[in-house]
């Protein structure tokens, strides 16, 4: 039988074998913890603390007034050292708290579980998980009390917890699923009681078939009904949200619509989970998991580190380089960021820390297109890549809309897949940004 | 001191196939032809081979060099092209006149249209209408085992059924032609290669050929569906010629609407033409309605109702 997926894709290595039966690690920093003040989608936050005070674990750090917003928690207790420009993983200085760790794990005495959770209004959920810093851990970062906020003429029918975890490599949701599946699941039940109509579906690419099991099995003894586990094709990028909501609800929307248009609200594993820690543990968001790992880490591991963690550490406590990295990128190889430094700190979109050799690393020149159409195959939009390309090289940027290009997700698939290694993804980037700074310029006029 | 990390836009990895791993790959997909070219036509077949790949890269070469671009010889698209030239000349063609043949190929048909990825028709079809034209008679002279022939679709078109070869010796290409069309069988095995290596999908080659067959038989042709696809240049048009991806549509529904543009057009040229083969021709004139066919097969885009464009 098929298993449900999406239009066209792509299927590059798996590579998830150094890290997949490794055990989640905890990771306590050595040294200060730098905290940058934009680590959501949307408004960026202000600094609430002055050098010199003295914060406790899950005290916030900086908070905006705006509703796209998300506090910023410190993650140890200890002294505000300075605030000031650090190197964040954009590879741009932001502005940053920076916290001295006392060692103590002090925590603010305010966190505790909602008063008799599994009844409370619903709606204090949703002043909790903002309170609680909750983001889309998926690598998005959008604020999560807003996306569980949808317009109220919009009825929401699925509640889809992605756990597909395409990217190549990373197992931080596979391994969450596997140790800590309860949590999963009872954080999708908390929040089916805010959409009373929705039905509550987990869905997993294919070769995670133990995460399936233990999945499937959680949910059956605790005895949610109104829950599923869909197992999906392995295919890149079933966990974009357009090709997960595709496969589970056979439904698509225009570029211009949100999930919510067709009753579909999409949380990442660890966003679930982190939303019930928060709801029943009084537990904000304070960490991350991430998979460290790449040809060129001595020993791939999953950690779970408070979050302004320095990456630098978390290399050296995986063991360091055994080869010479020549790519060093922040999330997976299809749609991460590559790093110009090791000494940035890990913030609420890192899910892996990928060190890629000179052998894995592809950094072999352009040349011109083949016209062989295999972008086109790859790209689960159905652009066009090799026809957009040359529009945006020549800066035709009406001719970039018209064609379809605002549609690009930037998944990567068309890049991947060109033999003549042409920059397709990188041009979309910038066909889509420069159309949308002409845009605000319009409506600016 | 730590080395300068590599800072690029995502994606970070790599399919493994590029253009001269393609290239290589269709190489090897036509190199049973050749041995089989070799086995039935001797030692001339190879040089003339020879020939035209060395004059394929060594005009990219020097243009390249004149022009003042980045040399992309190494790309071996001009060797396919120069193989494939030879494949679709007799292996009596004079060595002069396949190299010439070969620098039209390259320096007009190619480059002068931007090289590789941008010109317009085949350039090893185009390389030997050109040929056809200017040496008509060079051009259509058949040996095979030393004794002067006609081939089997000429022996159709003159009406002389008796000489007909036998099934078999066509299958393994055992019969007058030009050096690399001959064999079904080798052609067959490349092909197998192609699709195994995923250089190529099933659509045109399969399209191509199914609609010669059935128009054959609708036509009554006298020799039989069967006989019609493994005569003449078919099998070596439809696998290498007609797949060719800067002059084929870029969609699957795109390439099923030009093979069987190019299957009829074989058919009729076969039928009704004033030459006894028609797949060059088809092919090159299916090369023009390329930029058409590609206009109107665009995917659908995602979430939307109608098509783009």
């Amino acid at each position: 039988m098929k298993l449900p997926s999406f239009w066209g894709g792509i299927h590059p290595p798996q590579k998830k074998d150094a890290t997949a039966d490794k055990k989640i690690e905890r990771y306590l920093p050595k040294g200060e913890l730098v905290f940058p003040m934009a680590q959501n989608l949307g408004v960026p936050c202000q600094p609430v603390v002055k050098k010199g005070d003295r914060v406790l674990m899950g005290q916030k750090l900086g908070d905006s007034e705006a509703f796209v917003s998300a506090p910023v928690l410190s993650s140890v207790s200890g002294t505000v050292k300075d605030i000031a420009l650090r190197m964040t993983s954009a590879g741009i200085y932001e502005d940053c708290v920076i916290v001295e760790n006392d060692n103590l794990y002090e925590k603010d005495p305010s966190w505790a579980p909602i008063e008799n959770y599994a009844e409370a209004d619903p709606k204090e959920y949703l002043k909790r998980i903002r309170e609680a810093g909750i983001v889309g851990f998926g690598g998005a970062t959008f604020p999560t009390a807003v996306k569980l906020s949808p317009p109220p003429d919009r009825v929401i029918r699925w509640l889809i917890v992605n756990g597909v975890e395409c990217e190549p490599y990373i197992n931080c949701d596979n391994r969450l699923m596997l140790e800590e599946p309860e949590k999963i699941a009872e954080g999708l039940s908390l929040l089916l009681r805010l959409f009373p109509e929705a039905q509550g579906v987990i869905g997993i690419e294919n070769n995670k078939p133990y995460a399936i099991k233990t999945m499937q099995s959680v949910i059956a003894e605790r005895g949610d009904s109104g829950i599923s586990v869909v197992p999906l094709e392995v295919k890149y990028p079933q966990g974009a949200e357009k090709m997960l909501i595709e496969a589970v609800t056979k439904q698509e929307y225009i570029v211009t619509a949100l999930p919510a248009d067709v009753g579909c609200i999409i949380l990442n594993v660890r966003t679930v989970h982190q939303i019930r820690e928060a709801i029943a543990a009084g537990e904000p968001a304070l960490t991350r998991i991430i998979t460290v790992t790449g040809e060129a880490v001595a020993e791939p591991k999953n950690l779970l580190v408070p979050l302004g963690t320095s990456m630098r550490e978390m290399i050296e406590f995986c063991g360091g380089f055994k080869e010479q990295p020549v790519k060093i990128i922040s999330g997976g190889p299809m749609m991460g960021v590559s790093l110009r430094s090791i000494d940035i700190p890990v913030v609420k979109s890192t899910s892996g820390i990928l060190a890629l050799t000179a052998s894995v690393a592809h950094l072999a020149p352009e040349s011109a297109c083949i016209r062989c159409g295999r972008c086109i195959e790859g790209c689960p939009m159905g652009l066009m890549p090799s026809v957009l390309n040359p529009l945006v090289l020549m800066r035709d940027y009406k001719g970039f809309e018209e064609t379809g290009g605002m549609n690009c997700i930037e998944c990567g698939s068309c890049s991947y897949v060109c033999p003549a290694n042409r920059h397709l993804t990188q041009s979309f980037r910038d066909g889509k940004s420069t159309v949308m700074a002409m845009r605000r310029k319009a409506a600016v006029k | 001191m730590e080395r300068l990390l590599a800072v690029s836009s995502s994606p970070h990895i790599h399919a493994p196939q590029d253009t001269r791993t393609i290239m290589a790959w269709v190489l090897a997909a036509l190199a049973p032809a050749g041995l089989a070219g070799i086995y039935f036509f001797g030692f001339r077949a190879a040089a003339v081979m020879a020939v035209c790949i060395a004059s394929c890269k060594i005009s990219e070469y020097v243009w390249q060099k004149l022009a003042k671009q980045a040399i992309t010889v190494g790309d071996l698209s001009a060797a396919v092209t120069g193989l494939l030239l030879a494949y679709n000349l007799p292996p009596t063609i004079p060595f002069w006149m396949a190299a010439v043949g070969s620098v039209f190929a390259i320096i007009v048909v190619k480059q002068f249209f931007g090289g590789i990825g941008c010109n317009i028709v085949n350039p090893a079809l185009a390389g030997r209408a050109f040929m056809i034209s200017s040496w008509p008679v060079p051009m259509t002279l058949w040996t095979l085992d030393g004794v002067s022939g006609a081939t089997p679709l000429a022996m159709i078109k003159a009406g002389s059924m008796d000489n007909l070869p036998g099934l078999y010796d066509l299958f393994i290409g055992h019969v007058g032609g030009c050096i690399g069309e001959t064999s079904a069988a080798a052609l067959l095995l490349g092909f197998a290669i192609l699709l195994y290596k995923g250089i190529i999908s099933w659509h045109i080659p399969t399209v191509y050929i199914a609609t010669v067959a059935v128009l054959t038989a609708i036509m009554g042709r006298p020799a039989g569906p069967l006989y019609e696809i493994m005569a003449g240049g078919l099998f070596l048009g439809a696998i290498f010629m007609a797949t060719d991806y800067t002059t084929s549509p870029m969609t699957k529904k795109g390439q099923v609407i030009f093979a069987l543009g190019c299957g009829i057009l074989t058919s009729l040229i076969r039928t009704f033409g004033g030459y006894p083969e028609g797949v060059s021709y088809s092919i090159l004139i299916m090369n023009l309605t390329v930029p058409l066919i590609d206009k109107f097969t665009k995917p659908r885009i995602f979430g939307e109702v109608k098509k783009h464009g």
